[in-house]
């Protein structure tokens, strides 16, 4: 039974990342991002090669945020060139080319998959628990972290690009420089995440790394709450849990995800916990006098 | 060899025009994209089964299939995208995400009803092939070709020669002003819904006609590839839309055939797409000609 909880807690801390990381490009930089599950792909793949050369995996780790982090500075430099809606589809078509190169070329493992050893600690090879000890202090890390972007300098210019960029430029802000910074943050936090995924999975697919994932992925942030910390966390937990809570709904799962992201959308945009939420209004109303939540932007 | 290659792709990129063309239309008036529309597509092809195996006319589910398709083209609009985009927008992604998890909600839907196997058209021809010198066509591509062609004649009348297509594009050229000049914009919505979620879901029986099985995922390729065909077709610009489905069509086919990337087929058109953005980010066809 724990061995049991930690696995599922340790994959609602991998959503958990992939939503923070998710989160810096689409929320604090407003730019559209759908092929997230292509970054996390690039980190898993990269992470898996390295170690099955014989690399050291806390090495792969550093190694593929690199990686990645290249390959997103590229997208960063796209987006600069194609926005919004156009990005959202170059996003996409990134999602597909990449998956189809995964699943196509012999060095990826193509649709047999790339397995990997798996990680060792001082020798010791690596079980959930490790793994769950090493992503909770990755997430306090980041959230430590991201708070402190919001109140920097970059957290502030990134605010004032997503409310308006013209704004943004005529107070002297480098919009392009900042928005490759935050493709950047984004996609290499996804590829170390994914280097951890591949080591803790043993073996990984192509298709773990499809678009609907990046759909999953965006649909924790916008239920929880774009542009937030806690939001984010939230969306990860709700659809992190969601399959084992509704282990007996498991044929209803696409049609809750679906009906969830709708909903959502409709009636609360800005998520479950994003700014001036009905959760959030009402907790203020209980604790009348004392504000509630931290305020963000 | 050529030419039947070249006939091949014509056929795949009629139904892929076909499909796109109701995302265009919808981009064109409420500048949102639809990846909904690909649920029409499997919707569309479902009902078309189900009537088809009804009454075993094909006229009828043709018809019937459009029209209810494009009734629930019009309800999703009232109730979801248009209080949607009545709010003021937090982000440009937001009705893309209703969008995408409109397609997931209405595509389980349909696999709960109509359970996850596959279904037969079975739609019988005189002949099963006709041979025309070197080529080998099927009544099955006969009757995609020619019921584009009549759905696009229709379409093409509708946005140039009548008061109700000069709304529509109005609307499409300012959806502000058109409405000052006493233009009834909401009806204009109505009509790419119609017409959009309609046509796709004539794609839907098309593409089911054609390999003669359909299954609830039907939409999940087509609904990204229907992304690069409006892009590449400058998005809202319904000749483009035809112009692009029929080169993507033709692109894939050729390319799988004479050269080999060793990629699959799906991702022609996203290398395409991605691509011709970097170098033309408004699309290949940019709005100057419209309809």
């Amino acid at each position: 039974m724990f061995s049991y909880v930690v696995s599922v807690v340790v994959t609602i801390e991998i959503y958990a990342l992939l939503a923070l990381s998710l989160n810096v490009i689409t929320g604090y930089a407003g730019q559209s991002m759908m092929g997230h599950a292509a970054f996390f792909g690039i980190g898993a793949y990269t992470g898996a090669l390295l170690t099955n050369a014989g690399v050291n995996f806390w090495l792969a780790m550093p190694l593929s945020l690199l990686v990645t982090g290249v390959c997103g500075a590229l997208v960063g430099v796209v987006s600069l060139r194609v926005r919004d809606d156009f990005l959202a589809i170059t996003t996409i078509g990134i999602n597909f080319v990449v998956v189809a190169l995964f699943n196509s070329m012999k060095v990826f493992g193509a649709s047999l998959g790339l397995s990997t050893k798996g990680a060792f600690f001082f020798g010791t090879r690596m079980n959930n628990t490790h793994y769950m000890i090493l992503l909770t202090f990755l997430i306090v890390v980041v959230c430590l972290l991201m708070r402190k972007m919001n109140h920097s300098w970059f957290g502030l210019a990134l605010a004032t690009m997503n409310n308006d960029e013209g704004a943004a430029k005529s107070f002297g802000i480098n919009v392009s420089q900042y928005k490759i910074l935050a493709f950047i943050i984004g996609t290499a936090l996804a590829g170390l995440t994914g280097c951890i995924y591949a080591h803790r999975m043993g073996i990984i697919f192509s298709s773990n790394f499809a678009f609907t994932f990046s759909i999953t992925i965006l649909s924790m942030v916008v239920i929880g709450g774009i542009g937030t910390i806690r939001g984010p966390l939230l969306g990860a937990l709700l659809l992190g849990a969601a399959p084992e809570v509704l282990r007996f709904a498991d044929d209803y799962r696409m049609l809750v995800y679906g009906a969830l992201l709708v909903i959502m959308v409709r009636f609360q945009p800005q998520g479950l916990l994003g700014e001036n939420s009905v959760i959030l209004r009402f907790l203020k109303r209980l604790t009348k006098g004392q504000k509630g939540g931290a305020v963000h932007e | 060899m050529l030419l039947q290659q070249l006939l091949n792709g014509l056929v795949i990129g009629c139904v892929y025009a076909l499909t796109a063309m109701g995302a265009t239309l919808i981009y064109g008036i409420l500048r949102i994209l639809d990846i909904a529309n690909a649920a029409a597509y499997v919707i569309g092809a479902y009902i078309g089964w189900y009537i088809f195996d009804l009454t075993h006319n094909i006229v009828l589910a043709f018809v019937v299939s459009m029209l209810l398709t494009g009734l629930l083209g019009v309800v999703i609009h009232r109730t979801i995208y248009a209080p949607i985009l009545s709010k003021p927008r937090l982000m440009p992604i937001i009705p893309l995400v209703a969008a995408v998890g409109l397609f997931t909600l209405t595509s389980d839907i349909v696999r709960l009803i109509a359970g996850g196997g596959t279904k037969a058209y079975n739609l019988k021809f005189d002949t099963d092939v006709y041979h025309l010198g070197g080529l080998t066509i099927t009544p099955q591509w006969i009757l995609i070709l020619v019921l584009t062609c009549m759905l696009f004649l229709v379409l093409w009348f509708i946005l140039n020669k009548t008061k109700m297509g000069l709304a529509w594009r109005a609307t499409a050229e300012d959806a502000e002003i058109a409405q000052a000049m006493g233009i009834n914009t909401k009806s204009a919505m109505a009509l790419s819904y119609i017409i959009g979620y309609g046509f796709a879901a004539a794609a839907g029986i098309m593409v089911g006609v054609l390999y003669n099985s359909i299954t609830p995922a039907l939409g999940d390729v087509p609904s990204y590839k229907m992304l690069a065909v409006i892009v590449l077709g400058g998005l809202g610009n319904p000749v483009g839309t035809v112009l692009a489905g029929i080169l993507v069509g033709l692109a894939e086919t050729l390319i799988s055939v004479y050269l080999p990337i060793g990629l699959p087929k799906d991702s022609i058109a996203f290398i395409a797409l991605i691509i011709i953005l970097l170098v033309k980010p408004d699309g290949l066809i940019t709005r100057k000609n419209k309809a």
